[in-house]
């Protein structure tokens, strides 16, 4: 499904060139669960970032379904992360004024969907995560798990190829944390690709597949 | 592919503009000051207008009137309209026989006098003119007679009066065929003329009493003109379309009559009540916009306001928007949610400023006596002019927000 080659990203810091990746090739398959790990600063997040088109490659090529990812414009790489990418963060990210309905109702509004079609996959979507019961919550009437639940869903909505979760227990507690990581593995039974980036041990043995970074290369990728 | 509605864009722009009420008011505020401050000053000056209109119609329709000027002396010195006593009952007599189109002359004198009647004591404007100078002036005589030329001629002191010395010698009772005297000598009441009320300026109209020129001219106003000497002709022209010819047949005319050489300045002048309307809605017109365009001012400064609270919005909400981008918002959508947030905020405040402007100018109408002009096209233009400025200034706060890299804003804290 994804295919990236020699991929490098280099940022100017100030006088100083700071390479974040430094030729990184690697493939990723239909039905994959990933764990990226390694220290910060070691290239995972930003591998992330040019996996979701929220960056752009310095060189090297990024193939997304046949796609040239790396040569998109704006506007393309805003509907790439809006069809094909479901991204879930480490803090949430949920909108403070809109109901847990609303926000996972967001990324169908930028694909233009229907107001009633959207609201009933948000809500068969909050079904799903075992939210039935709070879609009209806001984000601070819920607890830490159930904000993440959201933020699935969320990422859910426009049917995505790719599911990208940064740290996406590094805010919640162990218990939580496994309930998090259990719904990741049942969405990927389900057919979905995962790729989970985390400096957690705990986290990477949920994957089947484990991509080790440190100095922007990859040092380690091994079948669990 | 479709990205976001307009509709969800709207949206958008309203929730984050409830969310915060007292900021969204307070941001509004300064558009509301400048929408209410220009409609009031445009409100004020059409009132002006609408006075200084309602003035001189009131002092007859396609009026000419004539009067002396004193010729520039050797010394270089104007005298000004109605010094001079170059017009006289000659010029009168030209007018009448050779313009075409006058279709009323009426030569006057006017002096002030002590009246008195039955113990009763009143000082008014007696004013000497021909029979014409009703037609000339668009008055009417609400009881009796006007005099006619026969009276005229045989000299006879008859007044006509108007409303308000009636009232003010005898009250309510009917004055027709009553005595008066005017500076001692005796006159017959023949008529009352009807009411034209107050002038918008608060002259009131109805103080006056008519009689025939000949007489007030040796009875009321006696050596101090010349024996044919009139101080103001009133001309009335046959339509509006012919005001200007016949004013310039009343010129060419009178000069002749005069024998002003081609070149030198004449020692009459010649106005039309179109042309002082005209001049004068030109003058408050003018000095409207210029009191709008201070007005106009506030408005920028609201604008400023906006824009302000725009960049401090943008600022505050990085990580929505790195967040919505991340979701799949292209750069247009929030640009436009942000562009469109100020634009209601502004549009809001210039409906409030319409509202107020409006009030106001009513309230200074009622408590000044001063008539109220709705201005029709303000609202509009009002609601116009303050989505452009919600557009200008939230320009530049929507360009920032779109431009941001949605990395940088979702790490923002």
């Amino acid at each position: 499904m994804i295919q990236i080659e020699d991929l490098t990203k280099t940022y100017v810091m100030g006088e100083e060139i700071v390479t974040a990746l430094d030729g990184v090739s690697l493939s990723i398959f239909r039905g994959e669960i990933i764990a990226i790990i390694g220290p910060s600063g070691s290239g995972k997040s930003t591998l992330m970032n040019i996996l979701g088109g929220l960056d752009r490659p310095s060189r090297g090529g990024y193939r997304f379904e046949g796609d040239g990812v790396a040569h998109f414009s704006d506007d393309q790489l805003a509907d790439f992360r809006n069809r094909r990418i479901g991204f879930v963060f480490q803090s949430f990210q949920l909108l403070p004024r809109l109901s847990a309905l609303q926000n996972v109702e967001l990324p169908m509004v930028y694909s233009g969907a229907a107001p009633r079609a959207r609201r009933e996959r948000a809500a068969e979507l909050l079904e799903r995560v075992g939210l039935g019961s709070r879609m009209g919550h806001r984000p601070n009437q819920l607890s830490g798990g159930q904000q993440q639940r959201v933020a699935i869903a969320r990422s859910l909505a426009n049917q995505p190829d790719l599911l990208l979760a940064d740290e996406p227990t590094g805010a919640l507690d162990s218990a939580t944390g496994i309930e998090v990581l259990a719904l990741f593995q049942k969405l990927n039974k389900e057919g979905l690709t995962v790729v989970l980036v985390t400096h957690d041990r705990g986290v990477a043995d949920a994957a089947r597949r484990r991509i080790a970074f440190r100095d922007g290369r990859v040092t380690e990728d091994v079948q669990l | 592919m479709s990205g976001a509605s307009p509709t969800e864009i709207v949206r958008f722009a309203a929730g984050a503009i409830i969310a915060h009420p007292l900021r969204s008011g307070l941001t509004s505020l300064g558009v509301v000051i400048g929408v209410a401050a220009v409609v009031m000053m445009t409100s004020i000056g059409l009132g002006a207008q609408k006075r200084v209109t309602d003035t001189i119609s009131g002092l007859g329709s396609n009026l000419i009137i004539v009067s002396p000027l004193q010729p520039r002396t050797a010394g270089g010195v104007m005298g000004g309209a109605g010094a001079g006593q170059s017009l006289t009952d000659a010029d009168t007599e030209v007018i009448r026989r050779q313009v075409e189109g006058a279709v009323a002359v009426a030569p006057s004198v006017t002096g002030m006098a002590q009246v008195t009647a039955d113990g009763a004591n009143w000082n008014t404007s007696i004013v000497g003119v021909s029979p014409e100078y009703l037609e000339a002036r668009d008055l009417t005589v609400a009881s009796g007679r006007m005099f006619e030329e026969r009276d005229a001629r045989q000299g006879r002191k008859v007044a006509v009066l108007g409303p308000t010395v009636v009232t003010q010698l005898w009250g309510d009772a009917d004055p027709i065929g009553k005595r008066i005297r005017i500076r001692g000598a005796p006159f017959e009441v023949i008529g009352v003329l009807g009411s034209k009320g107050q002038s918008s300026f608060g002259r009131d109209q109805d103080d006056l009493i008519l009689s025939p020129l000949e007489t007030v001219r040796s009875r009321i106003i006696g050596r101090r003109i010349k024996a044919d000497s009139v101080q103001t002709i009133y001309v009335k022209a046959v339509s509006e379309e012919e005001l200007a010819s016949v004013q310039e047949d009343i010129d060419s005319t009178l000069r002749a009559e005069h024998k002003i050489q081609a070149g030198d300045d004449d020692d009459f002048q010649t106005q039309n009540l179109a042309s002082i309307l005209e001049a004068s809605k030109a003058a408050i017109g003018a000095f409207t916009v210029l009191l709008a365009a201070i007005a106009g001012v506030s408005l920028v400064v609201g604008g400023v306001g906006i824009m302000n609270i725009m960049l401090v919005a943008v600022t505050e909400r990085t990580r929505e928007i790195g967040l919505r981008m991340a979701l799949g918002a292209r750069r247009k959508d929030v640009l436009a949610q942000f562009a469109l947030e100020a634009v209601v905020l502004s549009l809001f405040g210039g409906l409030i400023g319409l509202a107020i402007g409006l009030l106001g100018a009513a309230g200074i109408a009622a408590i000044g006596d001063w008539p109220f002009a709705l201005p029709t096209w303000a609202i509009p233009v009002a609601l116009g002019f303050s989505s452009l400025v919600g557009l200008v200034f939230g320009a530049y706060p929507a360009w920032r927000a779109a431009r941001l890299d949605p990395i940088e804003a979702l790490r923002r804290e």
